[in-house]
């Protein structure tokens, strides 16, 4: 080692240091890498959180697509005699959880369901409850991550994705759907599905898609702007051209072939549920589950909370602070996203 | 106000466990998370604290396996600086970037008093840098280049006796802000027996004196045996050097001595392995999750305590931390607009003083000028009346020469002819 006698360098802060940050090489097995299972294991102990809401007038399959998603009976209906489904008069919001585990991995699963959405003659703002639970999880975690002491980890209720059912017409969006699009696509990951596919045939589904994906299209999940690099824009757009997917759920097995799957038994056939040339349930599944759950956690919270965050920081600098109103009415202010 | 009712089906306590009939697949969860940090990289940082040529580079230089450019620095310090420099490693996919601060100059001075509150202020200004991005309201906080300090190498010197009182006053100042981990450098100078013993003195003094090291954690059953064991190592006597020798048929990083070879990666030789083993293999993450989860959270209870915000406010009901933001707001608001308005007054008044100043010496202007005024006018009339005297003298004399004139014309006519023949003949001359 060079023993020379060096003037005191500069005193450099790490933000203006170095700003090319040297690359240098190693010359042999760190462990770096071994992070990598540090991460994995302690995301696994301390388990995942996911909140689903599922919106489309009663009738539409709703349940039984969670039932499907999940592979279990996550709503329950009961089907028994006498019971008769009561559509509520104002729409309600309904939040069951779970505890569900697979190799290891344990999510707490939320989905909440909006009985009442669509159904009544009048339907001006129904979306207006359902803005404000949205907002009112934002308003609760906003809460908990600005107090003094807070917790280790904050619980997560926002709503992490919002599957958007809509009835299998064949001509074009309803307004209804336009317009609690719109409004919803602003603050929570949406994603449109055509529900009850198997009363489409393929040419019409593709009709339907055609039209429905030059009108619909704001800002549904996955949004193009937040495509971080090539690889992802790549898959994105494969999905982006098949939005909304068109599904359809089932939670009886039926035997084909020597095999219990699911799917619907008709006098004209059975359709599979999980077979992509009959409908595109495996395409919603991989993307709410298999490949997209953590992109839409992050996106939610990086992006669409703290824009709420950053709205209702500012305006309580402008009046004192007051319970939410759902805010109603700012939507137009609101910028897009 | 129609408001949204959630009813939360609330089975045993709040969740029931569901059971599930097939394969779903959020079994890759832990594998999308993996991926998504592998995509925007990782952030450790080193705080080394130790004497001058104590060892600090080149233990980081055999750690990481690589040589940092790092100067060596004089014993001439003044005093205590921190110097931080940040480099970008990257092993197979993964990329980390690392930010190494060393100690300049520390334990070199006559006089140690301020050594360590360098190093405390640096580490809260860290902290305080990430606490201002999280309050504020456009913020960006996971593209956020983290400086926070994740992990802290207390260097001993290795006397083989007891700590200094520099070290144990140093972390004794350290230990609430940042993951310590002492360990003892050039073990080589040491023996095996006295390695011992100066461990044991050195982990009973830590904690005679309340000093709080890292522990390593033992929570979690895969890495808990290990873990515990290497508590029981604790402090590291490590040997560091990046130059190569050749032993039996490998080369291998090592110190020749002439009685003998002292290699790194030996585990009979040093703790070296256990260290780069501890630090980066296995508890890396949970440096990180402890840095952020407990200092800096005390930090920031302190600091927005310190503040003035409560979470409950003075009937101990909650207040958040808008209001208290608000009403500190308004104090604030208030104290700007009373101070506009004293400078407001002070301008005002100012202005004031000057037009009675300018007023002053124009009304002074204006007297000499009627001065000056009076005194030409008083020249001019004396001017006049001399004029006058004058223009009477005048007449006065042209009288008297008129008068003289006629009577010497009267003269000239009693003696006419003789003139008038003189005039004549004066008149045929002419």
């Amino acid at each position: 080692m060079e023993g020379e006698l060096v003037q005191p360098a500069p005193e450099e802060t790490p933000r203006d240091a170095n700003p090319a940050n040297v690359g240098l090489e190693l010359f042999g097995y760190v462990g770096i890498e071994a992070v990598l299972d540090q991460m994995r294991i302690k995301t696994m102990k301390t388990g995942f959180e996911f909140n689903l809401m599922v919106v489309g007038q009663s009738g539409l399959g709703k349940s039984t697509m969670v039932n499907t998603l999940f592979k279990s009976k996550v709503s329950r209906k009961p089907t028994g005699p006498g019971y008769e489904e009561r559509i509520p008069k104002t729409v309600q919001l309904q939040s069951i959880t779970h505890v569900i585990e697979e190799k290891g991995v344990k999510m707490k699963l939320t989905v909440t369901d909006t009985p009442g959405f669509g159904d009544q003659i009048n339907n001006e703002n129904c979306w207006d409850p359902i803005i404000k639970y949205i907002n009112e999880q934002y308003e609760k975690y906003l809460r908990e991550e600005i107090l003094i002491s807070r917790k280790r980890k904050i619980p997560d209720t926002r709503v992490h994705s919002c599957v958007y059912f809509v009835p299998p017409t064949g001509h074009w969006l309803r307004p209804l759907d336009l317009e609690f699009m719109r409004r919803l696509s602003k603050i929570v990951n949406m994603v449109p599905v055509i529900a009850k596919a198997d009363t489409l045939t393929l040419e019409e589904r593709a009709e339907f898609k055609k039209r429905v994906r030059g009108l619909g299209r704001e800002s549904v999940y996955p949004q193009e702007d937040f495509d971080d690099n090539s690889d992802d824009r790549i898959l994105n757009n494969k999905i982006r051209d098949k939005i909304p997917f068109a599904v359809v759920g089932a939670d009886k097995e039926h035997q084909v072939n020597g095999k219990r799957i699911l799917g619907r038994k008709t006098k004209w056939g059975i359709i599979e549920v999980e077979n992509p040339a009959h409908c595109e349930f495996p395409l919603l599944r991989d993307l709410l589950i298999r490949s997209h759950l953590q992109d839409l956690k992050d996106i939610t919270h990086n992006v669409h909370y703290e824009s709420y965050r950053m709205q209702r920081l500012n305006e309580s600098n402008r009046l004192a602070l007051s319970p939410i109103n759902g805010l109603l009415g700012k939507d137009e202010v609101e910028s897009d996203l | 106000m129609a408001s949204s009712e959630v009813t939360r089906q609330l089975q045993n306590d709040n969740c029931r466990p569901l059971s599930l009939s097939g394969h779903v697949g959020f079994d890759s969860l832990p594998d999308q998370l993996v991926n998504k940090s592998i995509n925007q990289g990782f952030c450790f940082n080193i705080l080394c604290i130790g004497e001058t040529g104590i060892g600090k580079s080149t233990l980081i230089d055999t750690l990481f396996n690589t040589s940092f450019d790092d100067r060596v620095s004089t014993h001439f310090q003044p005093n205590v600086r921190l110097r931080a420099q940040t480099y970008e490693l990257q092993e197979s996919n993964v990329r980390l970037k690392l930010t190494i601060v060393n100690t300049v100059g520390f334990g070199d001075q006559i006089n140690k008093e301020d050594s360590y509150q360098p190093i405390v202020d640096y580490i809260d200004a860290q902290f305080e840098a990430y606490l201002q991005e999280e309050l504020k309201i456009k913020r960006s906080l996971y593209n956020y280049h983290d400086t926070r300090i994740h992990v802290c190498l207390y260097f001993i010197s290795p006397t083989g006796h007891s700590l200094k009182t520099l070290d144990l006053l140093t972390m004794k100042n350290l230990d609430s802000k940042v993951n310590i981990i002492p360990v003892i450098a050039k073990a080589d100078t040491i023996s095996k027996t006295e390695l011992q013993k100066f461990k044991i003195k050195l982990m009973s003094e830590l904690v005679s004196n309340g000093v709080q090291i890292y522990q390593f954690p033992t929570d979690d059953e895969t890495i808990s045996k290990i873990n515990a064991t290497m508590n029981g190592h604790l402090p590291f006597a490590v040997v560091g050097s990046m130059e190569e020798m050749k032993v039996g048929n490998k080369m291998v990083k090592a110190r020749q001595y002439p009685w003998g070879i002292v290699q790194v990666e030996n585990e009979n030789h040093c703790d070296f392995v256990k260290l780069r083993e501890m630090l980066i293999c296995t508890n890396m993450e949970d440096l990180r999750e402890q840095t952020h989860a407990r200092h800096y959270e005390l930090y920031r209870r302190c600091k927005l305590e310190e503040m003035g915000f409560r979470d409950t406010g003075p009937e101990n009901k909650p207040v958040s931390l808008q209001e208290t933001y608000e009403a500190k707001r308004h104090e604030f608001f208030g104290e700007l607009q009373r101070k506009e308005e004293e400078m407001r007054q002070m301008f005002v008044q100012r202005v004031k003083e000057k037009e009675a100043i300018l007023k002053e010496a124009e009304r002074e202007l204006q007297a000499k000028f009627e001065h000056l005024k009076r005194l030409h006018q008083e020249e001019r009339m004396k001017l006049e009346e001399k004029r006058k005297l004058l223009e009477d003298d005048m007449i006065a004399f042209n009288k008297r020469k008129a008068a003289t004139e006629l009577l010497q014309a009267q003269a000239f006519a009693s003696t006419p002819s003789v003139t008038l023949k003189k005039d004549k003949d004066r008149k045929n001359f002419m």
